[in-house]
């Protein structure tokens, strides 16, 4: 049966909570209820990409684009665009400066630069039908190596691809592989890791949840090439949806004969588990990961000996990223010299970013390796928006950090954010305005790393704890002029002797931010002024007397009758009464209240 | 929500059902486990969906289904975020506190939630019916600042709005409209 129409809406997180799945069920009741379900398919997919506009909907074949659909928008949407031909203009994605709608997906600018190799299914797809995977080409890779290629092939054209581990270190992919496969064992395994924990970071639950066979198609070309037999994904239990695609594509792939014994009739076996994760940010280094699988408190160990010499249970083992293995397919299927044809001279093919924070368009991107920060941010991003100008944008999460504004022309490769002090990371892009301070995003993030530090090595441990100590002095106006120095002592010292990445990177977010932003951290430690406003110890409300046109309403709403001046009179706040609440700020309607 | 078992014991009647059920369906689970490397994860993670939490009593009963010593247990049980050894609250408000939530105004949420209940983040109100809790980042940046009440997933919200939903679970019409 063929359809006229089809109708993709997206199914991923951000879209569900904005009730995608409603807007679906009225979707099928409708085009059931009036007969159209011969012409008309509703299709779920995963993330688009579009999150700030969800939730989003492509009526194909014309590929029109609508955001932010509504259960009340659906009776409309089959009246006047399925059943009339017209387009719905109020639904369409408007530019945000020019107000200029656009109809179709592929005309928007958010999509234009992009190159989808790893997200080339999301948004495509429903991710709940093998079928459709199939159709576009899926499990035809592993079937082509299973058939066509010796082991030592498979690991050759991945080398000559020049793919880089996407999970954040950048270790080439074909020598980890390679070196797994020289590891002599009766019993190898092959790890996912989609332990993604980063905060801002979902590139790997969209890919999950968009495109899940990818990832097992991918695993399973991976235990050909270094002789495994056995693959696990090790997920986070707090990515629901996640899980249950997951779990429902390993048993569709089970079904179908493309995971299980003799794959494509050859003498190859393989199969994948799930493990999931519990909560700990450190799982996502990989002998802490492997640890965990083994039914342990996830700390990690020291390295040598590698996973790839002794993994899990004591066996040789492959751990790759979810991005990294959404790759793979792809590499095998177009060869490695078109993998290897984007990007730069040592970041090859492309990288997917989850943009948000102070930009237009949050959501997920995939560019090709060495597009300009500048390009991230304004042509796909949407710029910053309320007006505000563009301060820093942080990359690598707790183990990068920010790069700011007067390198906002920097290509966007590993080697290029390394010199300038953050790092590539998984992925997670934050975009911060002139409203963020640096000195509090900094402590933000080893708040974030001194949680969840395991406690096994003492820098890390210690360390990042008296670095906190000291942030939190310096946030609160008791700062001391030296310990601009001793956060950069205790900073390297954490980097070198930590066990694991975690510690190891746990000081680049004050590093990077001494390292561009000194004068914040100093106007905080001598003048006691946080110039952002955002450390609450160290602002002042005050009342701009220019402004100001003396109604009286500020001083009525001041909980602890800070304000003082009855109507008719200029206003003014004592600082020693004032708990900075803000509820004055919000209330004037002069904006005459300023921190 | 399942009922909260109260007689750890099993000598108070009232309950004693529930808790037999309840011991039912972990013996289940440990015996599906048993003698698999790696199982003591996956058991805790269905205990505590049949329980709520991992209370002292249930981790004993794993030490001892699994053949893992009591401390090994005690120690995956702390080690990690998820499981909790304390009831948890009717209602459990989770503000997400990723760095896109966090920029966005997440703090704020809290300080909210802070005022209206009088519970700091960790703790759970007195009559239990809510619970406060600070979230690693739940992937849902492009709707932050976000807050999850249970399963229910809020975004894009601000002091108001989230005043609005407080307001429907506190006069008990719970709501069920997502943000």
């Amino acid at each position: 049966m063929t359809h006229s129409s089809h109708i993709l809406i997206c199914r991923g997180t951000a879209c569900v909570s904005t009730e995608s799945q409603e807007v679906q069920n009225e979707l099928e009741k409708q085009v059931r209820e009036r007969g159209l379900s011969e012409q008309v398919r509703v299709v779920h997919t995963g993330c688009f990409g579009f999150c700030a506009r969800g939730p989003v909907m492509v009526i194909l074949p014309r590929g029109t684009m609508y955001c932010e659909v509504r259960v009340e928008d659906v009776g409309e949407i089959i009246e006047r665009h399925i059943l009339g031909g017209e387009i719905i203009e109020r639904l369409l994605f408007k530019d945000p400066q020019t107000y200029e709608p656009t109809e179709k997906i592929d005309e928007v600018d958010f999509f234009r630069k992009q190159v989808r190799i790893a997200l080339r299914n999301c948004g495509h797809i429903n991710p709940d039908d093998i079928e459709e995977y199939i159709a576009r080409d899926g499990y035809k890779a592993l079937g082509k190596v299973l058939t066509e290629s010796t082991p030592e092939e498979v690991v050759n054209i991945i080398k000559k691809s020049e793919l880089r581990g996407r999970g954040g270190g950048g270790f080439p992919t074909g020598l980890k592989w390679e070196l797994t496969r020289k590891s002599v064992d009766d019993i190898k395994y092959v790890i996912c890791n989609a332990d993604e924990g980063d905060p801002g970071a979902f590139m790997d639950r969209s890919i999950l949840e968009g495109d899940p066979h990818s990832v097992l198609e991918a695993m399973a070309i991976a235990g050909y090439a270094i002789g495994a037999r056995q693959g696990f994904v090790y997920v986070r239990a707090e990515y629901a949806i996640a899980v249950e695609r997951l779990n429902n594509a390993i048993k569709q792939a089970r079904q179908k004969g493309l995971l299980g014994k003799k794959l494509f009739e050859t003498e190859f076996d393989f199969d994948i588990e799930l493990r999931l994760g519990a909560g700990a940010f450190v799982c996502g280094e990989e002998t802490a990961l492997i640890t965990s699988i083994e039914g342990n408190r996830g700390e990690p160990r020291p390295r040598p000996p590698f996973p790839a010499q002794k993994g899990l249970w004591g066996k040789p083992t492959l751990i790759n990223n979810v991005e990294t293995l959404a790759n793979i397919p792809a590499v095998i299927l177009k060869g490695p010299e078109w993998y290897a044809s984007f990007g730069t001279e040592k970041s090859k093919g492309t990288k997917v970013f989850a943009i948000a924070g102070k930009i237009g368009n949050t959501g997920l991107i995939e560019v090709p390796m060495g597009i300009s920060l500048r390009e991230v941010i304004y042509d796909i991003g949407g710029g910053i928006p309320d007006g505000r100008e563009f301060k820093a944008a942080q990359t690598g999460g707790p183990s990068g950090g920010c790069i700011p504004a007067t390198l906002i022309d920097i290509p966007i490769e590993y080697d290029s954010l390394l010199e300038a002090g953050s790092m590539m990371g998984s992925g997670g892009l934050i975009v911060m305005d002139d409203s963020d301070c640096m000195v509090d995003i900094a402590k933000f993030y080893l708040e974030f790393t001194c949680d969840e530090s395991c406690g096994k090595c003492t820098p890390c441990r210690v360390g990042t704890k008296r670095m906190l100590e000291i942030l939190e002095r310096i946030t609160e106006g008791r700062g001391r002029e030296e310990d601009i120095d001793l956060l950069k002592e205790l900073g390297h010292g954490i980097k070198e002797t930590s066990l694991c990445g975690l510690g190891q990177s746990a000081p680049n977010p004050v590093l990077s931010t001494l390292r561009y932003f000194e004068e914040e951290y100093m106007a905080h430690i001598r003048d006691k002024v946080c110039p952002a406003g955002v450390c609450k110890k160290l602002s002042k409300i005050r009342i701009i007397p220019e402004e100001c046109k003396k109604c009286g309403a500020c001083t009525k709403v001041c909980p602890v009758g800070a304000i003082k001046g009855k109507p008719k009179e200029l206003h003014e706040i004592d600082p020693d009464k004032c708990i900075k609440c803000e509820e004055c700020i919000k209330k004037c309607h002069f904006k005459a209240i300023k921190k | 929500m399942t009922e909260q078992c109260k007689c750890t014991n099993g000598e108070d009647n009232c309950c004693k059902k529930g808790h037999d059920e309840k011991l039912e369906k972990l013996n289940s689970i440990l015996e599906e486990f048993k003698g698999q490397p790696g199982a003591l994860i996956p058991v805790l993670h269905q205990a505590q969906q049949v329980y709520g939490y991992l209370p002292e009593e249930v981790q004993y009963h794993i030490s001892q289904g699994l053949g893992v010593p009591l401390a090994d247990v005690y120690g995956v049980v702390t080690f990690y975020s998820l499981f909790t050894m304390t009831p948890r609250a009717d209602y459990n408000l989770a503000v997400c506190m990723g760095t896109a939530c966090y920029v966005k105004g997440a703090g704020e949420l809290v300080q909210k939630i802070r005022d209206e209940f009088g519970i700091k983040i960790g703790e759970i109100s007195e009559d239990r019916k809510y619970g406060l809790e600070a979230t690693r980042c739940i992937g849902a940046c492009g709707m932050a600042p976000v807050l999850t009440i249970n399963e229910e997933v809020h975004g894009r919200l601000d002091a108001d709005q989230l005043e609005e939903i407080l307001q429907k679970y506190k006069t008990g019409e719970q709501s069920t409209t997502h943000a």
